[in-house]
C-alpha cells in the first residue's frame, strides 16, 4: 500500500473523438497544470472516430484524481480512467541498437532471449533488438545491454488497457458511454 | 413568424450562405447584442448582418468588445457576444477572453479566418487563433464549412454556459461565410451533444458529514465566492444563514452573493480584507467553502491558512477539490441545490457567542478607518466611494478596474445585491472597467450604471468613451485620480523602500477629454462636493466623466503582504502625516505634474 502523499508513476487511460487538436489539447493541459508526464501515446481504438490515448504520469493520489478530473473538463474527452497497477496489461515497445561485434555477438543475443527480445536487425559490429515489455522490463534490459555499448534507443512510450475481465471506463463502447446524453 | 412557416404563406429560402447561418443562430440563441469590430475575414458575415434584428456596438479596439461580451454577461447572467476579423482583430481580444477565462463567463467570440484554401500559408492576417486561445478557453474550433456553422455555433453556446461556465471561440473561414448551405428554421442541432460524465453531485454520505460539522461547530464561517452569484444561489444561501446562523466572509467576486448589510455580513476576505474578517477565518474551527477556489490571494501562506478548521467545499467543478486546500467533506454540485438540501438538516442556531467574539476583534478598527477622521478637506478615496454607496442607496451595478480603488470599492460600497459589482478578480485586467460598463448598461437598460476606475487603467481602454457617445449610452465614470500607478506605488513603498519607479502617472484633463468626445466632465477636489457631482452626473442625459482628485499617497489596508500569513496584517497607522495634516501634496485646479 502506498502513501497517498507520495508520488508514484500511475496510468491513465483516455478514450478521445478523433479530431484535429486533441492531442494538442491534452498536451497542453498537462503542460498549463505543471504535470510531469513520463509517457504520452495515442492511437486508433477498435471504435471509428475514437482514439485512445495512454499517459503515465508521476504524482500523488490527490493530483491524480485533480488530473482525472482536469481531463474530463476537456469537450473532446469521451472518458477518462486511471488504471490500479493491478487491473493493468502494459507494453512498451523499445527498439535497441547495441554493439555487438563478433566476439559480443553471442552474449548479447543470450541477454535478450533471456528477455524474450528479438534481434530484428543486424550488421558486422552492432545490432538491434526489439522489445515490447513492461516499462520496468525494457529499463532492465537496457541495464543488462549497457555494458556492451547501447548505441541508440527509441521507445514507444507505454500503451495499456484494463486486463480481461476488468471493466474500465475507458473501454466503454461509445454507444453505452453516450447513452443518457 | 411562425404563423407564416405554419401556413406557408412565404415559405423560407430553403438555404443560407455561411455568414446568414452565424447570425440566424445568434437569434434562435436569444442574442439582442454583440460587440465587434469588421476586417477583411469576417466581412461576410457584417455584410448580412443588417438582415437581422441583432444590435452591433461598434467598438473602438476588439479588447473592448471581449470587455463588453463580458460585462453583459456578468451583469445579465446570460451569454456575451464579440465579433472580430482574423489575425490582429483575433489577438487583440485575447486579454478580454483570458479574462472572462479566469473568472468563468460564459462569452463567445466569433473569429474571421483567413479561406480554408490558405490556412496554413502565413497568408495576409493569417494567425493560428485556434491555437493561441486553446490555453484561455473551455473550448475552441475552426470551421471551414458552411454546413457546420449552425451545428458549431449551437455547440458553442452550450459549452459556454453549460457546467461551470466560460468563454468559447469558433473560428470561421472567410469561404465557409461566403458559401451556402440548407436551412431548416427548426433545425436545432449541435455539433455533438454533451457526453455524458461521471456523475458526481452531493452524495447522501457527504451531505450527512457536511450537516454533522455544522451542527457541531462553534465558530463556523462561510466564505461565499463567485459560484454563489454564478449559479443564482444568492436565496438559498440567505435561507441557509437565517437558519444555521453562520456568518459570511466574501470573496471579491462573491461580493453581492449575499446582502452586505446583514448583520451576518462581515464582508470581504483574503489579501484587503478587513482584518477581524481575516482573524475570523483564522480563528474558525470551520469553513464553508461555497462556490469559491481558495486563490492565493484569499488565503495568504498556505500553510498557515485556517489552521484551526475543518473545511466543506461545495463546487461545481471536481478539478477545484483539494487543488489549494486540503478539505474534510467535498461536495461536488450546484451550490444552489447543495444548499437547498443543507438547509432544512442543519439545526438552527444564533451564534451569538460566535458573534460577540468576532464583534470583539473589531478592536480599535473603527478608529482606523478613515470614514471615521475629522474632515481635512482633502479628497480621499474611501469618502468618494462611501459617498457614492450612499447617493446611489448601494442599488447601482458598479464596475471596477483594478488596483487600489478596485480594493477601496470593494471595502466601502456595501453591495446587497447579487451582479451588482462587476470586477476582474482572477486576471485583474487594467483597462477592464469602462468597456465591461457598456456591456453592462445593455444588459441592465433600467440599472443605475457606474465604472469606478483608476487614472491608469482609465487610459488603457479610455477610447471606448467614443463608443458611448457614438451608441448615446448613459454610463457614469468615477476616475479615482491620485496621479499614480496606486496599487504598484503603495508595493513600491511598502516592499522597495519608496522608490517609485514607473508609477508617477501623468494623466490628459480628464473634464477636456470627455468634453472632446461630446460627453460631460466633472472635477471634485474637496468632500464637500463630491454629493453635487453625483447628483449632477445622475441626472444628465449621457455619459459623464468625474475627475476625482483624490490623495495621491494613500493606500489601501488592512494589507496581507503577498504570501504572508492571512493573520498577519499591516494595519493603516493609526498616526499618519498624510491623514493628519494631507500633506503629501497639493490638490489644485491643474492637472498634477
Ligand atoms: C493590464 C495590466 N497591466 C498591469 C497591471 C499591474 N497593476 C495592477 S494595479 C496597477 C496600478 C493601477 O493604477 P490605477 O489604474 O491608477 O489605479 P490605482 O491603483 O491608482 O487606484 C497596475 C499597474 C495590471 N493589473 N493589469
Ligand atoms: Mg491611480
Amino acid at each position: 500500500m502506498t502513501a497517498p502523499g507520495k508520488p508514484r508513476l500511475r496510468t491513465l487511460v483516455a478514450t478521445v473523438e478523433d479530431v484535429p487538436g486533441v492531442l494538442n489539447r491534452v498536451a497542453s493541459l498537462f503542460r498549463r497544470r505543471n504535470y510531469n508526464i513520463a509517457s504520452l501515446t495515442v492511437g486508433a481504438s477498435e471504435v471509428p472516430g475514437l482514439s485512445r490515448l495512454t499517459v503515465v504520469v508521476s504524482c500523488d493520489d490527490a493530483t491524480a484524481a485533480r488530473l482525472e478530473a482536469n481531463l474530463w473538463k476537456l469537450v473532446d474527452v469521451v472518458a477518462v480512467d486511471e488504471l490500479a497497477a493491478a487491473d493493468v496489461v502494459e507494453r512498451d515497445l523499445a527498439l535497441i541498437k547495441v554493439r555487438a561485434d563478433h566476439l559480443q555477438r553471442a552474449a548479447v543475443v543470450q541477454a535478450a532471449e533471456l528477455f524474450a527480445a528479438r534481434v530484428v536487425d543486424v550488421a558486422p559490429t552492432e545490432l538491434t533488438i526489439e522489445i515490447a515489455a513492461p516499462r520496468q522490463r525494457i529499463d532492465d534490459l537496457r541495464a543488462v545491454l549497457e555494458p556492451f555499448g547501447v548505441i541508440a534507443m527509441v521507445r514507444t512510450g507505454a500503451v495499456a488497457m484494463a486486463r480481461a475481465g476488468v471493466t474500465a471506463a475507458a473501454d466503454l463502447p461509445p454507444s453505452r458511454a453516450a447513452s443518457g446524453a | 413568424m411562425s404563423a407564416a412557416t405554419a401556413t406557408a404563406v412565404a415559405p423560407a429560402p430553403a438555404t443560407r450562405t455561411g455568414a446568414e447561418m452565424i447570425w440566424e443562430v445568434l437569434v434562435q440563441e436569444g442574442v439582442e447584442v454583440v460587440f465587434g469590430y469588421p476586417g477583411g475575414a469576417i466581412m461576410p458575415a457584417y455584410d448580412a448582418l443588417p438582415r437581422y434584428p441583432v444590435r452591433h456596438v461598434l467598438v473602438r479596439h476588439e479588447q473592448g468588445a471581449a470587455h463588453m461580451a463580458d460585462g453583459y454577461a456578468r451583469a445579465s447572467g446570460k451569454v456575451g457576444v464579440a465579433v472580430a476579423t482574423s489575425g490582429p482583430g483575433a489577438t487583440n481580444l485575447v486579454t478580454g477572453i483570458a479574462t472572462a477565462m479566469l473568472d468563468s463567463v460564459p462569452v463567445v467570440f466569433i473569429t474571421g479566418q483567413v479561406s480554408s484554401a490558405l490556412l496554413g500559408s502565413d497568408a495576409f492576417q493569417e494567425t493560428d487563433v485556434t491555437g493561441v486561445t486553446l490555453p484561455i478557453t473551455k473550448h475552441n474550433w475552426l470551421v471551414t464549412r458552411a454546413e457546420d456553422i449552425g451545428p458549431v455555433l449551437r455547440e458553442a453556446f452550450a459549452v459556454a454556459k453549460s457546467g461551470r461556465p466560460g468563454p468559447v471561440l469558433v473560428d470561421i473561414t472567410k469561404d465557409a461565410q461566403q458559401a451556402s448551405c440548407a436551412f431548416d428554421p427548426a433545425d436545432r442541432r449541435v455539433a455533438r451533444p454533451p457526453r455524458p460524465r461521471p456523475a458526481r453531485g452531493a452524495t447522501a454520505d457527504a451531505l450527512a458529514r457536511a450537516v454533522a460539522l455544522i451542527d457541531r461547530a462553534e465558530r463556523p464561517l462561510i466564505l461565499a465566492g463567485h459560484g454563489i452569484v454564478a449559479a443564482g444561489a444568492a436565496a438559498e444561501l440567505a435561507a441557509f444563514v437565517a437558519r444555521t446562523g453562520v456568518p459570511v466572509a466574501s470573496t471579491l467576486l462573491g461580493l453581492g452573493g449575499f446582502p452586505a448589510t446583514d448583520p451576518r455580513a462581515l464582508g470581504m476576505m483574503g489579501m484587503h480584507g478587513e482584518a477581524w474578517v481575516n482573524r475570523a477565518v483564522q480563528d474558525a474551527d470551520l469553513l464553508i467553502a461555497l462556490g469559491m477556489r481558495f486563490d492565493d490571494r484569499v488565503t495568504g501562506n498556505l500553510a498557515t491558512f485556517a489552521p484551526r478548521a475543518r473545511k466543506i467545499h461545495v463546487d461545481l467543478d471536481p478539478s477545484e477539490i483539494g487543488k489549494n486546500v486540503a478539505v474534510d467533506v467535498a461536495i461536488v454540485d450546484d451550490v444552489r441545490q447543495v444548499l437547498a438540501a443543507l438547509t432544512p438538516r442543519c439545526r438552527p442556531a444564533d451564534r451569538a457567542a460566535w458573534m460577540a467574539a468576532i464583534e470583539a476583534g473589531k478592536g480599535d478598527s473603527a478608529v482606523r478607518d478613515i470614514q471615521q477622521l475629522p474632515d481635512t478637506g482633502k479628497l480621499h478615496a474611501a469618502h468618494v466611494l462611501h459617498d457614492l454607496w450612499r447617493l446611489t442607496e448601494g442599488r447601482a451595478v458598479v464596475v471596477t478596474d483594478v488596483g487600489q480603488h478596485q480594493m477601496w470599492e470593494a471595502q466601502y460600497y456595501k453591495h446587497d445585491h447579487p451582479r451588482g459589482l462587476v470586477t476582474s478578480g482572477g486576471l485583474g485586467t487594467m483597462g477592464f472597467a469602462l468597456p465591461a460598463a457598456i456591456g453592462a448598461r445593455f444588459a441592465r437598460p433600467d440599472a443605475e450604471v457606474w465604472v469606478v476606475a483608476g487614472d491608469g487603467g482609465f487610459q488603457m481602454t479610455a477610447a471606448e468613451l467614443s463608443t458611448c457617445a457614438q451608441e448615446d449610452l448613459k454610463v457614469n465614470i468615477a476616475i479615482i485620480n491620485n496621479g499614480y500607478l496606486g496599487m504598484v506605488r503603495q508595493w513600491q513603498e511598502l516592499f522597495y523602500g519608496g522608490r517609485y519607479v514607473a508609477t508617477p502617472m501623468r494623466s490628459p484633463d480628464f473634464v477636456k477629454l470627455a468634453e472632446a468626445h461630446g460627453l460631460t466632465g466633472l472635477r471634485v477636489t474637496r468632500r464637500a462636493d463630491v454629493a453635487g457631482a453625483v447628483a449632477a452626473a445622475r441626472a444628465a442625459a449621457g455619459t459623464v466623466v468625474i475627475d476625482f482628485r483624490v490623495q495621491a499617497e494613500d493606500s489601501v489596508y488592512p494589507m496581507v503582504p503577498s504570501g504572508a500569513d492571512l493573520g498577519d496584517m499591516i494595519r493603516r497607522p493609526l498616526k499618519s502625516r498624510l491623514i493628519e495634516t494631507g500633506a503629501d501634496d497639493e490638490l489644485t485646479e491643474e492637472p498634477p505634474r
